[in-house]
């Protein structure tokens, strides 16, 4: 069996609540000795204790959280029900008993079906009511009786030994290790249908701190070698920091001593004002007019937002930033519109062109490079944009040696000088005017354009219904 | 024989150049060094870099730091849930879910919406991809990569294409058709090619660029027609399990999270790292950009969520809770950032105010893990994917 050491950040928390909840000294639950019919029932607390001190200690104002929780930290294989093989906690009279650290998951452990069987078969030995097998027990026995046939002599020698073992063991204290032992498959081999809460994420168990595969059973069984399992995959050798992951850090470092950061009051500031301008474009806060699709079962608002005309509210978030305008199809028509009318489209069409650039896959990017070149900064160009001659000369040697960032410069260049410009003219237009206030149906109705590409896909496939219009 | 006092003069091999020649001692950094004659005539005109010891700049490393906490913690004047309590109170919410798809045989690892607000691709542990039409809960696509856990997928902003990748350490393209006799397995084209498992994947704004994450502990570009590598990411210590694109029109930034417990912003044009966080205390499990692009949400293994605000670099929030014990597995906004989602390892969601730091609302439904959780495109709901095979919309 493998010994898998998870970090132990893992198991920390919930180890660190079932001890406390076991210590009488700090106020954890009454663990008792409770007289039954003719015996004595050792070591129990209620479900109903369990969940009182989990609200009282964890400040859970729900009952219904509380016995969520518990029930997980049953199903963790902390506590358990004396009485029923399925790991959950009521808020009841049912008696619980706590698990021996021995057996708990921090230990790894990850018990082969040799040591199951051991444990199915000894329990067959003892000749008690309440320790019979339950139906699926029974059938896990017949099946690893059929898997194991050849050493099943082994197997129950084992058995043997275990019930000798236990025989010698004090009444009382059998009663307890017999309950934590059984808890304990309960977790490893659960009842069908219930969650197996041993399985792990596989990205996670990787990590394993000991190399040498550490076998354990629980039984103190020791076998031939087993095969690893195929689940594990080798971990990474731990690297040693060198010299240059240390000049590395340094260089870090200095650039962010350098960098202007803003104060948090600031800071608070502008997240609580996003949050306040967007709030009613927020459909988990303001409900969706004329209703949210997925309650009311209608697509209303879907089809009105694939419909050529904006609504309002739609219309005044392309104020609150030229991102907005950009990145809503309609908005971004509808500005390219606008600027056409005036003559000054070149530099959206310029900033348009290089987002779709960055979009092309990388053998079509000379082609495209060159292609804008030509149409908006070669000399004499159809839709020459305006750049300082800094960027020019920046960008011209970059065209040199095309890529998908030949004109990030200028791009950036651009998008201030149409923030500062044309978008802010665009909001004062009578077109954006008349839209926000619903005044008229736009002027700049949508239509396709001999000289405007829909965005290119290499993949077959159904058009979005949305018509992008990039011009080129 | 002449009792003359003669130098005491170790012959050896040089520190430095390894030659065996007559050695002198030399000091650096209080460390004490054998040099030839020659390397110490050398030392004496080299640089101060070439005398740095290991140890030497570990120490210059830790004073850095040092002062670069001291520089932070001046602008740290307020706590944002302070200047939140002048913002009005969250009413009660009802949030249940609408939708149940059933149909994984096995744990649900990972899902995204299309920009149509209504398809999502999900992917299990037993290798199946499946592509639903939420609204309806029918299935419109079907297939099984030749790996198990599948633990990334993505759909493609035109919606004709998904991508998908995990233990097989490649991210694959499959376009979507709709031809009656598809075999969709047929059309797959092999992208990304890491050396450890494939954590996480997303299409740039573009169905030309992948992004990846990998349990090699790198991020990297990759340009899908050609399968090429365009750029790689190096600077995680450890797996690298989430990733998140920046939500700006111009912006070329990401944020990655691992189990390094570091969460890292890049610059996907050089490569190079802008910003560092590392204040959780175990995996970074997810990650994701607050809507305005200035901040961004983690989610981690010591079960909290945490804000992380790239204009004051530094964590501004915590979202947890003494009852709250288990892992955050995923984490995304509502459309306004005012409200952050939170699928958790102990089958449960947290909705928390960002602003005022408290949980607002705790869902329950899924019956193990919530492995995945994502807001749709226009906020009207979000979807959880679960250990349980399901995943639910909820509004």
């Amino acid at each position: 069996m493998l010994c898998l050491q998870v970090s132990t950040a893992g198991y920390g928390k919930i180890e660190d609540i079932v001890t406390r909840m076991q210590d009488d000294k700090t106020g954890g639950v009454p663990i008792r000795t409770v007289k039954s019919f003719l015996s004595k029932i050792p070591s129990v607390v209620t479900g109903s204790d369990i969940v009182q001190w989990l609200m009282r200690n964890l400040s859970i104002e729900d009952t219904g959280e509380a016995i969520h929780l518990g029930s997980l930290i049953a199903a963790q294989g902390y506590v358990f029900p004396i009485s029923d093989h399925v790991l959950t906690l009521k808020d009841d009279g049912t008696f619980y008993r706590f698990q021996a650290p021995y057996f708990w998951p921090s230990n790894c452990w990850e018990p082969e079906n040799t040591d199951y069987a051991i444990y199915l078969c000894k329990r067959t030995m003892q000749n008690k009511a309440r320790l019979e097998l339950a139906d699926y027990e029974a059938e896990n026995l017949a099946r690893l009786q059929r898997a194991f046939a050849r050493k099943w002599e082994f197997i129950f020698m084992q058995a043997e030994a275990q019930v000798k073992i236990d025989r010698k063991k004090d009444k009382t204290e059998r009663k307890i290790l017999d309950s934590q032992e059984r808890a304990f498959w309960d977790v490893h081999r659960p009842v069908p249908g219930c969650v197996n809460t041993t399985e792990m994420d596989i990205r996670k168990c990787r990590r394993m701190k000991n190399p040498q595969k550490v076998k354990k059973s629980v039984y103190g069984v020791t076998e031939e070698s087993q095969p690893q399992s195929p689940v594990h995959m080798p971990s990474q050798p731990v690297r040693k920091t060198t010299k240059e992951d240390f000049r590395k850090q340094i260089t870090f470092l200095n650039m962010q001593i350098e960098r202007h950061c803003l104060k948090m009051s600031k800071v608070a500031e502008s997240l609580i004002a996003y949050t306040e301008q967007y709030v009613e474009y927020d459909p988990f806060i303001t409900p969706a007019e004329p209703s949210n699709p997925w309650i009311s079962d209608d697509v209303a608002l879907w089809d009105i937002e694939m419909s050529k005309e904006p609504s309002q509210q739609r219309v005044k978030r392309w104020g609150f930033s030229m991102d907005e305008v950009l990145k809503d199809p309609v908005g971004r028509d509808q500005f390219l519109r606008f600027l056409e009318s005036e003559f000054s489209s070149e530099n959206l069409r310029f900033w348009l062109a290089v987002q779709d650039l960055k979009k092309q896959p990388l053998q079509d990017v000379t082609t495209r490079v060159e292609e804008i070149w030509q149409e908006f900064l070669a000399p004499g160009a159809q839709s020459a944009i305006n750049l300082d001659s800094h960027s020019y000369e920046k960008t011209s040697q970059n065209v040199k040696d095309p890529g998908r960032y030949t004109y990030e410069d200028a791009q950036e260049h651009i998008y201030k000088l149409m923030k500062s410009d044309s978008y802010a003219r665009f909001l004062r237009s009578s077109a954006y005017q008349d839209l926000l206030l619903a005044k008229k149906k736009s002027l700049f109705a949508l239509r396709s354009s001999p000289e405007c590409v829909s965005v290119t896909s290499s993949f077959p496939c159904k058009l979005p219904e949305e018509q992008v219009l990039v011009s080129c | 024989m002449c009792d003359q006092t003669f130098l005491a003069i170790v012959f050896g091999p040089c520190d430095k150049c390894s030659k065996e020649k007559p050695l002198r001692p030399v000091y650096i950094k209080s460390e004490q060094l054998s040099y030839c004659s020659l390397c110490v005539e050398m030392m004496a005109t080299e640089g101060l870099r070439e005398n740095e010891t290991l140890a030497s700049l570990k120490s210059e490393a830790e004073s850095l730091k040092g002062k670069l906490e001291e520089e932070r913690a001046k602008l740290h004047d307020v706590e944002l849930h302070q200047v939140a309590e002048r913002v009005e109170a969250l009413g009660q919410f009802v949030m249940k879910t609408r939708r149940t798809l059933k149909g994984h045989g096995n744990k649900v690892l990972c899902m995204d919406w299309c920009k149509d607000k209504r398809r999502i691709v999900s992917s299990s542990q037993d290798g199946k991809v499946i592509v639903w039409d939420s609204f309806t809960t029918n299935k419109e696509h079907a297939v099984t990569m030749p790996c198990t856990w599948v633990m990334a997928c993505a759909y493609a902003p035109s919606g004709c294409a998904i991508a998908c990748g995990g233990l097989d350490n490649k991210c694959s393209v499959y376009p979507l058709t709709f031809e009656k006799n598809e075999n969709m397995a047929a059309k797959k084209k092999s992208v990304a090619m890491h050396t450890n498992y494939l954590s996480a994947c997303s299409f740039t704004n573009s169905d030309m660029q992948i992004l990846t994450a990998s349990g090699d502990g790198t991020c990297a570009l990759w340009d899908v027609e050609s399968g090429q590598l365009l750029q790689s990411f190096h600077g995680h210590g450890a797996d690298v399990l989430c990733l998140d694109l920046a939500p700006s029109e111009t912006g070329n930034t990401f944020v990655s999270g691992g189990c390094d417990k570091k969460a890292m912003v890049w610059d996907m044009r050089s490569g190079q790292c802008i910003q560092s966080f590392e204040t959780h205390d175990s995996d970074i499990n997810s990650v994701r950009y607050y809507p305005s692009g200035d901040a961004f949400a983690s989610g981690s293994d010591d079960a909290t969520c945490r804000l992380y605000d790239l204009r004051a670099d530094r964590e501004v929030a915590i979202y947890s809770k003494e009852s709250i014990i288990f892992g955050a597995s995923s984490v995304d906004f509502s459309l306004s950032g005012r409200l952050l989602f939170a699928g958790y390892n102990d089958y449960t969601i947290n909705v928390w105010d960002v602003l005022k730091g408290s949980r607002v609302s705790i869902l329950f439904g899924h019956e193990n893990r919530v492995s995945t959780l994502r807001v749709s495109p226009d906020g009207t709901a979000f979807c959880s994917g679960s250990w349980d095979h399901t995943l639910r919309i909820w509004a």
